[in-house]
């Protein structure tokens, strides 16, 4: 997980610097691709005395290289993984197909981290009551519960607790807010 | 870690704190031209020691509150008779009032107040003149049939609020032939996000004076409910993280948890004989009623159901529980009978219908009804059926009716925040109960104090 924290940083951290080394080269034609070669850009961000930024590029030029199908699959993962709100629609608690991805995510970190535990809170929007509105967020939090079960997560890693309608993200009570209100969040 | 700093937090939470904020207003936005004039002529004080309110004021708000009633102005009252000798029927006449309150208060000793008042009937009085010679055991005797009603007391400077409502109470029951409900209280819940603990439980005399804070949270507090003797709630608290009910005295400040399952531990609702709870538990896969016995913690289920069951309220009766369901597709309300464990539908009405409870006199079905994807508060006539939306205000929800059954307290949306409103039985008389700051919701009525 640390590993893939950095992988992460460096690879956003690759095209900037790329890009800091060719604005600085008026002459560069191809500063912006990826493929670069490793030893003009070095040869030419050395040059501008800029040495430990090249040993960084270096050796993420050199990670990025060797990255195989399975990891451009967990980068994708670990980018999805910072998105933990899924939305629902009124007065429904079934898990909508643009989210079937981030829960994937999801799924595959708990998978793989059999000891790590998630709490799914389940929200309403603020129509109705707030005692209904609780059983509405127990639905949408189960829901998720079951879809990532289904996935292969086991059931003792994951606990839910609804809020109803009592914290809502956005208080403007227009269609907007309320859409915004309805809905489930991982929380590790 | 977090727990433990979390259960310190409660503890803290518990203690009693000074209210320092929001005193409930009221804006009467509907109504005032169905109530029946009335004088409360201001009560003639006769002593030296500092009052500490006026009497009258108090009476003269309780009544308008009430929506039956409209105090006149002081400047459109012909006179300020102290006791009925005093009345000159004739120039009362314009006014239209049907009755007048008037008094007198004279300090006895330190501390201690005589107050005198009589209700006078205007009507009978224009016709009497204010005396009438009745036959008597063989004799002709005065009467005053036009005092309704007359009496004198001996208060104490703390009594005075009190024993203001306690008048407006009986001008109300003499003039409608209801029980007053001015000695109540009610308890909500206030929200300010931007506060460390920014849901509080509150109690406050029905007039919102007396708010007193019960209790604090970081995390979100919900459904207040009242024993039947007026001295405790039942809530629910989410303090770790979590639902659980509790019940808490509200004169010594004392708590107990009473449940914290797994899952949703909500809505409870004290029966009428306070022996029991009707409350809702997911314990079991998905929220169902139950019933806890207070004394020995036994719980009976009494909805078995893959649909939302919830939102119980006791009948007042105590035979059977009116709940919201979702079985039949959209929520509606159904009833279960205790005996038999059988639900059967309540209403059909609109698109969706919610929070339902039973009025004192067992003859309408109040609750939250959506049509049209609008939420208003509404009434069914049990015994015809009869179907009448009584708000139009905005996200109508959490209705409780005041134990004379006359009005609803509910939460609303006014401006961009959440804030108390009332509305009459009958639908004629409207309020808002504005908050200075904050957000105000989940009021529950008391019953009868007195």
């Amino acid at each position: 997980m640390k590993v893939n924290a950095i992988t992460k940083g460096l690879l956003i951290a690759i095209p900037a610097l790329v890009l800091t080394a060719c604005g600085a080269t008026s002459d560069s034609t191809e500063g912006e691709s990826k493929t670069t070669n490793t030893e003009v850009q070095q040869a030419e961000t050395e040059g501008l005395d800029a040495v430990t930024d090249t040993v960084e590029v270096q050796e993420a030029e050199t990670l990025e290289v060797a990255k195989t199908a399975e990891e451009m699959m967990q980068e994708k993962y670990d980018a999805l993984r910072q998105q933990q709100t899924i939305y629902f629609d009124y007065d429904k608690s079934t898990v909508n197909g643009e989210f079937v991805e981030l829960l994937e995510a999801h799924a595959d970190y708990l998978i793989k981290n059999p000891a790590g535990k998630v709490m799914i809170e389940g929200h309403s929007d603020e129509r109705g009551t707030p005692e209904y509105n609780i059983a509405l967020g127990e639905r949408r939090a189960k829901a998720v519960v079951q879809y990532l079960q289904n996935l292969g997560v086991s059931a003792d890693q994951m606990t839910t607790v609804s809020y109803g309608e009592e914290k809502p993200v956005d208080l403007s009570r227009t269609e907007e807010g309320f859409s915004k209100n309805r809905r489930a969040v991982l929380v590790y | 870690m977090n727990r433990i700093g979390l259960m310190f937090l409660s503890i803290i939470c518990l203690m009693w704190s000074q209210p320092s904020f929001a005193k409930l207003e009221i804006v009467i936005t509907e109504g005032v031209n169905t109530a029946r004039p009335i004088a409360i002529v201001p009560f003639k004080y006769n002593g030296t020691a500092k009052l500490p309110f006026n009497f009258s004021d108090i009476i003269a708000a309780d009544l308008m509150r009430s929506g039956k009633f409209s105090p006149i102005k002081l400047e459109d009252m012909p006179q300020q008779p102290q006791t009925d000798k005093d009345v000159e029927y004739s120039s009362w006449v314009s006014t239209g009032v049907e009755a007048i309150l008037v008094g007198t208060i004279e300090d006895k000793e330190v501390g201690k107040f005589t107050v005198s008042f009589e209700l006078i009937d205007v009507l009978r009085g224009q016709i009497t003149g204010g005396t009438v010679q009745t036959l008597k055991n063989g004799r002709l005797v005065e009467t005053k049939d036009h005092v309704m009603f007359e009496r004198k007391a001996i208060i104490a400077t703390s009594q005075f609020r009190y024993y203001s409502h306690r008048i407006s109470d009986i001008v109300y029951e003499q003039l409608t032939g209801e029980r007053g409900a001015f000695l109540t209280k009610v308890a909500y819940i206030t929200i300010e996000y931007e506060d460390v603990y920014p849901y509080k439980l509150v109690v406050a005399d029905y007039d919102g004076a007396n708010e007193i804070e019960l209790v604090k949270s970081p995390e979100p507090l919900m459904s207040p409910s009242w024993s039947s003797d007026g001295k405790k709630l039942a809530y629910v608290t989410f303090e770790n993280n979590r639902s659980q009910v509790y019940i808490q005295d509200i004169y010594t400040g004392k708590r107990e948890l009473i449940t914290s399952y797994k899952g949703i531990n909500g809505a409870p609702q004290w029966s009428p004989d306070g022996k029991k709870l009707a409350l809702v538990l997911s314990k079991d896969g998905n929220p169902e009623l139950y019933l806890l016995e207070l004394s020995n913690k036994k719980l009976t289920r009494l909805t078995r159901n893959r649909a939302i069951d919830t939102e119980p309220s006791w009948a007042p009766n105590g035979e059977s529980i009116v709940f919201s369901s979702d079985r039949g597709g959209k929520a509606q309300l159904y009833s279960v009978n205790l005996t038999t464990k059988r639900a059967k539908r309540l209403t059909y009405d609109g698109d969706m219908n919610l929070g339902g409870s039973i009025t004192p006199d067992g003859k309408h079905l109040v609750m939250v009804n959506r049509t049209r994807g609008k939420y208003h508060i509404a009434k069914k006539e049990l015994e015809s059926g009869n179907f009448q939306v009584l708000t139009t205000t905005r996200l109508d929800e959490s209705p409780s009716v005041a134990p004379n059954g006359s009005m609803i307290i509910y939460s609303t949306m006014h401006g961009s925040g959440q804030v108390l409103a009332l509305v009459s039985i009958d639908g004629r008389f409207k309020a808002r109960l504005p908050a200075s700051k904050g957000q105000v919701k989940s009021p529950a009525w008391s019953p009868f104090l007195n």
